[in-house]
């Protein structure tokens, strides 16, 4: 089931044409060419650092992989939209908004290749670690929001999560606390269509943007594939929330290209011809049939953009194959915050039998 | 007697199988089960052959899934939950523990809850988090759930179909590391001719020691009693399969003639089965015991990166070196 209304908001058609609209259009009337090419840029660098990740896996330097592609322009839209202030709370697969928030790409791959449980300081970049169960960070993001406005800070917090995770009674929850307490929090639905095997309509009988209603507060429904309308809609949800009007549900319509992770199989599930429809809505074709259209893509500028796609991919195999593997006893550290007796005990066994060990050989 | 051979995921596909023949009221729930088969294929085809009414795909949520299969046993139906994985089950928690365990006590015996709730467990699979718990405790400490896990493929499939057949509900513990392995399944023995899902299973006889495993452990117990074979030691090995309860009796048995044990599990060892195996154990065989009663398995830590989980996971040297220990007393 494709969920597409005539709500949803768009300002690139699929051919590269802008499309007016009366409210969202002024909200990116400030980007110029600069702009529009670093959006597209991103979008590139992003989809190289989405293929490198699944090239890594396939030589086995990764044990897993999941793969955005297809997402990139709801993530680089909605990613550019934050402030610094601003703090993220994403899911497993939001490598494209960790981009934007300048986290070092070779990082993103230690959780990936085993050599970590996280992959930054979540404080460094104001974006949480990933969340792997579904929905969690939906309230975790709304306690942040909570003590953003406490504090008096106009800032927001955005939840990133997937169609699937609106079943969790956790989003649920998250929704309903948000609106009780007019919480700065964005809620943004990647609407890929898919969670793993399961289409969306097998989660949602109504658009999710629609949820939201049910909860007070607005929701939107914007094409997921088109970057200026991501932008626009986020900007404008994000700036309700920082002055006070509280939260929002934004459901970016997209789709997974790839496999739900190095591990699936989507040929079991995915109707013939599926992909292919949606290839033609391919966010970074569209944008630069709009750059092309305005007269900003020349053959330099590609070349740049090819360069600074090929110099990430270097940067973060190199980074991704230099991680080192973590020392063994390293496995005991920071379980608690202040000194346990009992990981104090395992841990001087467990290196006296690694000593042993050492010993006999 | 013709055995057939197949993988512990094969071999629980076809428990499935033959349960929901058996009996129209057993109903397949979770996620991705459908046409996908499961993330692990253990209900591959399914779907196809039984409808989606029978095999339902759920939307994407764990309390949704047990609370909705606690109606369906209300409504006389025999519920099998597939839980996709280890971690994924907290949030199911509290429909477990204070509806499906509770009920049937809370009604005075009016209301039975014949649930299956069928979990992939363990490590061992460099998994990211979340994918590798072992959080059989918490269950068996629950009153009113019945906690079991299998070990090989015969037992996958016979004790399946007796965890479905159960009217109390059981939490099927399945090792995911053993999905692949293959073994030989008897399809056509009686389940009344099988070890009861209560009770335990000598899967080595030994003399010197007895090692008490279960689940994904079992065969690293095995291997370890081989390895001690070779030294001159001879370990028994009993799977425990069943872990509420826990089959004391054989385990008594087995302990009194070698005197000596040692509990491994992949769970963290604090607070863990082997705690309580380790105290009952020391209760009855008081005199008998030659050595203390010690356990290897998991640390005190959440389940580390997989590039770590070799020095979390009870391997053969870490049991044999417990061993090593117990006997040198
Ligand atoms: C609580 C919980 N249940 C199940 C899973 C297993 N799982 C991982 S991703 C996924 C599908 C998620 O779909 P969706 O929310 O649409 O996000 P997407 O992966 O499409 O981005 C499932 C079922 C999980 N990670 N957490």
């Amino acid at each position: 089931m494709t969920v597409t209304t005539d709500q949803m908001v768009q300002l690139i058609t699929p051919t590269g044409e802008r499309r007016p609209h009366p409210v969202y259009e002024g909200l990116i009337a400030d980007l110029d060419g600069a702009a529009l090419r670093g959006l597209y840029e991103d979008l590139v660098v992003v989809r190289r650092i989405d293929a490198e990740g699944t090239a890594l896996q396939r030589q086995g330097q990764l044990g897993l992989w999941a793969p955005m592609l297809g997402q990139e322009a709801a993530q680089i839209g909605s990613g550019r939209a934050l402030q610094t202030e601003d703090f993220v709370f994403p899911s497993y697969r939001e490598h494209g908004v960790a981009y934007c928030r300048g986290v070092d790409p070779a990082d993103v791959f230690g959780m990936w290749r085993g050599t970590s449980l996280s992959c930054w300081d979540p404080y460094d970049i104001n974006m949480a670690i990933p969340a792997i169960i579904i929905g969690a960070q939906g309230l975790h993001a709304t306690g942040y929001a909570l003590g953003l406005k406490r504090d008096g800070v106009e800032a927001a917090a955005v939840a990133y999560f997937g169609d699937g995770a609106t079943s969790q009674g956790d989003i649920a929850e998250a929704l309903g606390f948000s609106a009780t307490y007019q919480a700065p929090v964005v809620f943004f639905c990647q609407n890929n269509h898919w969670a793993i095997s399961e289409p969306v309509g097998l989660q949602a009988q109504v658009p999710i943007y629609q949820r939201a209603a049910g909860y007070g507060m607005p929701g939107i429904q914007v094409d997921g594939n088109d970057v200026l309308a991501v932008l626009a809609v986020t900007r404008w949800a994000l700036q309700r929330a920082r002055e006070g009007s509280g939260p929002a549900l934004i459901e970016a319509v997209t789709y997974r290209m790839g496999p739900h992770t190095t591990a699936d199989d989507p040929t079991r599930y995915r109707p013939t011809g599926e992909l292919e429809e949606w290839r033609e809505r391919d966010p970074l074709a569209r944008m630069l049939a709009l750059l092309q259209r305005e007269g900003l893509a020349d053959d330099a500028y590609l070349e740049s953009v090819t360069a600074k796609a090929d110099a990430v991919a270097a940067e973060l195999r190199a980074g991704c194959l230099a991680l080192p593997d973590p020392a063994p006893l390293s496995m005991f550290d920071n379980v608690y915050a202040e000194a346990h007796p009992l990981v104090a005990e395992e841990r001087a066994q467990y290196a006296a039998y690694l000593d042993g060990f050492e010993g006999s050989n | 007697m013709a055995t057939t051979r197949m993988s512990m995921a094969k071999a629980l596909n076809a428990g499935l199988r033959k349960a929901m023949e058996q009996d129209p009221r057993v109903v397949l729930m979770g996620e991705d089960i459908g046409k996908l088969g499961g993330v692990f294929r253990v209900t591959d085809g399914l779907q196809k052959d039984f409808g989606e009414d029978r095999v339902m795909d759920t939307p994407l949520a764990e309390s949704g899934i047990i609370g909705t299969a606690v109606g369906l046993a209300f409504r006389g139906y025999r519920p099998v939950c597939e839980i996709q994985f280890d971690g994924f089950i907290y949030p199911a928690f509290d429909q477990i523990v204070s509806q499906v365990a509770k009920l049937h006590y809370r009604s005075q015996g009016n209301v039975k809850m014949p649930l299956t709730i069928r979990v992939p467990f363990g490590g061992g699979i460099g998994a990211v988090e979340h994918h590798s718990e072992s959080p059989e405790a918490y269950f068996a400490h629950t009153a009113g759930l019945r906690v079991v896990a299998c070990a090989d493929s015969d037992d996958a499939y016979g004790m399946l179909q007796q965890a479905i057949a159960s009217d109390d509900p059981v939490l099927f513990f399945e090792p995911k590391r053993l999905y692949q392995h293959k073994g030989d399944v008897d399809l056509d023995r009686a389940l009344t001719s099988r070890e009861p899902l209560h009770q335990a299973r000598i899967a080595r006889t030994g003399t010197d020691l007895t090692v008490a495993a279960y689940g994904p452990v079992v065969g690293t117990a095995l291997a370890a009693a081989e390895a001690a074979a070779e030294d001159g030691v001879s370990i028994e090995v009993v799977d425990l399969r069943t872990l509420s309860p826990v089959d004391f009796d054989t385990l008594e048995q087995s302990v009194l003639r070698t005197g000596r044990l040692v509990v491994t599990h992949e769970a963290a060892v604090f607070m863990g089965m082997g705690a309580e195996i380790a105290a009952r154990i020391t209760e009855r065989c008081f005199y008998h015991l030659e050595a203390p009663v010690l356990r290897v398995g998991g640390f005190h830590l959440p389940y580390p990166a997989s590039k770590l989980e070799e020095h979390h996971l009870p391997d053969l040297d870490r049991l044999l070196h417990a061993t090593d220990r117990v006997l040198a007393y």
